[in-house]
């Protein structure tokens, strides 16, 4: 664990240097905000929204109900049976930000990712709270003055209410959210919702207020396998070397000859929120904000020279640039770019179809293992069977049992009061069990198949189920 | 060791000191570990310290030291069994204050008594009727509707309490099948004849031109009724349907002819509480033979 560094003395950790990232305005920046204002509306808001899906259902929009095990999404609804559709909804995201990624590099990162967007939040209010970079540094670095501890005070309890917004929000999607707020300003919660908010709370205040970039850097893998999705024609925030070095101070009105456009001012070191020079070529820690162009772009119309020192640009352009060969077009769209819409069109097909022909009745049929069957007095062989019936609709509806492929076959219900399989009753949004026997007269022969049908007394809407007559033990 | 080799290898392009191991030509660097790693490593450590003195941690002769808790894998049980209990407590008393028929009727008391019923027949019943109640030989399947005892719940509840043929219990199902052969009740050719006729019995082609038939009214009819579709009263099996306890082949009926057969079951009551005696006789009315 420990290190010697080259000068002897043992250094048992790398102190995380703090990045006190400076305010910066333009293009960039701009998007950003925009893009943080979006994802947190949605984010905040979401769970309010209303949708109406009759009395048998919740009228939440957007709702994980992990008691009665839906999940609900406007006019979709999803059983446990349907999990499948949340795979899919992974696998799309995921292939979704590779396609993204080998265009335009990392956006997501930049612009959208929860950890990026809060960070720049809490940013921000440190910011109004203690001032630009230099202030806050002094501040920091200062002695413990009153001046010094009030805002920090402030600091943090400003980041603790974002931090209970954030958690509250969250336990909103699985909860219906009028009656949760209610309750929460009742102080009348569940022990297991106040946890969960507790934990959340803490985890955004230090994700957010203290972790900050070592997540990217130390925690994120998708920080680190996007490589594999990088070539030379992503997108990547670069530094035209070629026109900036060589670096050096430029006093107002002097001669230019012998230096490059970069003046050395650091202002694209001091807004980075990763700490990072993006001087230095591209780096792992940079997570493509752009904020370091817009301070470029800033100082560049400062001493007149043409904006694009730092810009969005490709390896491959500026490698040729550095080498003074022809430069190439962008390729954007590349061979890869067209596999991950190929593998996202495939996906997001089949989740559209499965959604369509969605069913709203479905049936399972379990045979019953021990005994396999029964020898009636009568010399009749008899199965048992577990039924159950899944009505997805919003209305109750009354069912009617047939099986085919068994001669002489009759179907007998089984359970408490007098049970009819031509009258099977299932309430709305729920799933109706049932004990079925069913007898023939067969001699002992192999399982034969036979055909479950269930079919809805009114709407005539129905299901199948293939399944098996058992009459002799398997050798 | 060389003199050289104790010596730092820095990596040039980094100026860090490297670990000293490569991967094909891959060296890796011997940064040092960002600081909030090296806290969560160091509370994980507290951490265990507070696990090992407030838990059960350290094996020591004879068991393992206490812990400051208390706590203990076997309290843990107790209490989720108190809780479970608690739970079961509101079903019990509705059931306990109802009847058979009300509980038939009743789903939520149903499936509580079939649950209930279901685990004490695993832990009871299974021995001789098997898991599934399929029984087998001498052990009767109580699957099918073929009851030598009676297959009302009320009937199934009287078995399970009193047992058959148990010595000490009063109310137990008794009879007793005389052994034709072994005690020389009938001849070697009569014993055959009446094998001959239940054996058709079994087939559906006796008739009354057999040697047996006569036989069979004169010693068996009594109990197995003259129609031979047995007597209940006497636990004495139905011998024109399709289930034969003791095996339907020929020489299987010889040997209940010659030496008589006698099942026997204990009686519960005393073992078990009226109301596990009274789920067992709902759970095993429901298996498939239950009669009104
Ligand atoms: S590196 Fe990871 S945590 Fe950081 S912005 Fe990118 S995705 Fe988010
Ligand atoms: S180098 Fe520029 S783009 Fe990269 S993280 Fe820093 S400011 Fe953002």
């Amino acid at each position: 664990m420990s290190t010697e560094t080259p000068e002897g003395d043992i250094q048992l950790f790398q102190k995380q240097e703090r990045i006190y990232p400076k305010r910066v305005a333009g293009v960039y920046r701009n998007l950003k905000w925009l893009a943080m204002i979006i994802c947190l509306a949605i984010y905040y808001f979401v769970p309010f929204l209303r949708w109406d899906r009759g009395p048998s259902a919740p009228d939440q929009a957007v709702l994980i109900d992990l008691e009665r095990g839906r999940a609900y999404w406007f006019w979709i609804e999803i059983w446990p049976q349907e999990v499948y559709i949340l795979t899919g909804i992974l696998i799309l995201a995921a292939i979704a930000l590779f396609f993204v990624t080998s265009l335009f590099g990392r956006v997501w990162c930049g612009y959208l990712c929860f950890q990026t967007v809060w960070t720049d939040l809490f940013i921000w209010v440190e910011r109004i709270v203690q001032g630009d970079r230099n202030k806050r540094k002094k501040l920091r670095e200062g002695p413990w003055t009153k001046e010094k501890f009030t805002k920090l005070a402030i600091t943090h309890a400003i980041w603790l209410v974002i931090a209970w917004c954030t958690a509250g929000s969250f336990v909103l999607y699985f909860n219906d959210a009028p009656t949760l707020v209610r309750s929460f300003f009742n102080f009348d919660v569940s022990p297991v919702v106040l946890g969960f908010v507790c934990s959340l709370t803490f985890m955004t205040y230090l994700m957010a207020g203290f972790a900050r970039e070592q997540v990217c850097t130390y925690m994120c893998p998708y920080a680190r396998f996007q490589s594999a999705m990088f070539d030379q024609d992503t997108l990547i925030i670069g530094y035209d070397e070629k026109r900036g070095e060589p670096r050096g101070k430029h006093k107002k009105g002097a001669d230019w000859t012998g230096l490059g456009d970069c003046i050395d001012c650091t202002a694209c070191v001091q807004v980075c929120p990763m700490g990072i020079d993006i001087r230095e070529g591209l780096q792992m820690e940079c997570i493509a904000c752009g904020l370091c162009i817009d301070a470029c772009d800033d100082v560049m119309d400062k001493v007149g020279l043409p904006r694009g020192l730092i810009r969005y640009d490709t390896e491959r352009r500026l490698e040729e640039k550095n080498h003074d060969l022809p430069i190439s077009k962008y390729r954007l769209l590349r061979p890869r770019s067209f596999y991950y819409m190929a593998i996202i069109a495939i996906v997001g097909g089949i989740m559209l179809y499965s959604l369509l022909n969605r069913s709203e009745l479905e049936m399972n049929i379990l045979h019953d293992r021990n005994p396999l069957f029964v020898r009636l007095s009568n010399g009749d062989i008899r199965n048992g069977y577990d039924l159950k019936i899944l009505n997805k609709t919003h209305n109750d509806h009354i069912y009617a049992l047939q099986v085919k492929g068994l001669d002489g076959a009759i179907i007998e219900m089984v359970g408490a009061g007098d049970l009819d399989e031509m009258v099977l009753g299932v309430g709305a949004d729920s799933v109706g069990q049932f004990k079925i026997f069913v007898h023939a007269p067969v001699e002992p022969q192999k399982p034969i198949p036979i055909e479950f049908v269930l079919q809805e007394t009114q709407t005539g809407v129905s299901d199948r189920y293939e399944s098996m007559f058992i009459s002799e033990r398997p050798h | 060791m060389h003199d050289e080799d104790k010596k730092k290898d820095i990596d040039e392009l980094s100026g860090i000191e490297t670990t000293g191991h490569e991967w094909d030509g891959l060296k890796e660097l011997n940064n040092p570990l960002p600081r909030w790693w090296v806290w969560v490593f160091l509370v994980t450590c507290l951490w265990s310290f507070w696990y090992f003195i407030v838990y059960p941690a350290w094996p020591v002769p004879g068991g393992a030291t206490k812990g400051t808790s208390g706590y203990t894998q076997f309290k843990e049980l107790a209490e989720s069994q108190q809780e479970i209990i608690a739970r079961q407590q509101a079903y019990l008393e509705k059931f306990e204050a109802a009847d058979f028929d009300e509980i038939l009727n009743d789903p939520a008391l149903y499936s509580f008594a079939t649950a209930g019923g279901a685990a004490a027949f695993k832990d009871n019943c299974a021995t001789c009727h098997g898991s599934g109640a399929e029984g087998s030989k001498g052990y009767p399947n109580l699957n099918d509707d073929d009851w030598l005892w009676g297959g009302r719940v009320e009937d199934i509840y009287t078995t399970i309490q009193h047992g058959i043929r148990v010595h000490n219990d009063f109310d137990t199902h008794m009879s007793q099948m005389p052994a034709f052969g072994k005690e020389g009740l009938l001849k070697a050719d009569d014993i055959n004849a009446v094998v001959d006729y239940v054996v058709g019995l079994r087939d559906g082609k006796a008739s009354e031109d057999m040697a047996g038939h006569t036989i069979f009214a004169q010693n068996c009819a009594s109990c197995h009724g003259t129609d031979a579709k047995g007597l209940r009263e006497f636990g004495a099996p139905n011998l024109t349907d399709a289930i034969w306890l003791y095996g339907s082949k020929r020489a299987d009926i010889y040997h209940s002819v010659f030496y008589a057969r006698a099942g026997m079951m204990p009686a519960w009551k005393n073992r078990l509480d009226e109301n596990t005696i009274r789920q067992l006789a709902i759970y095993v009315h429901q298996l498939g033979g239950g009669e009104e």
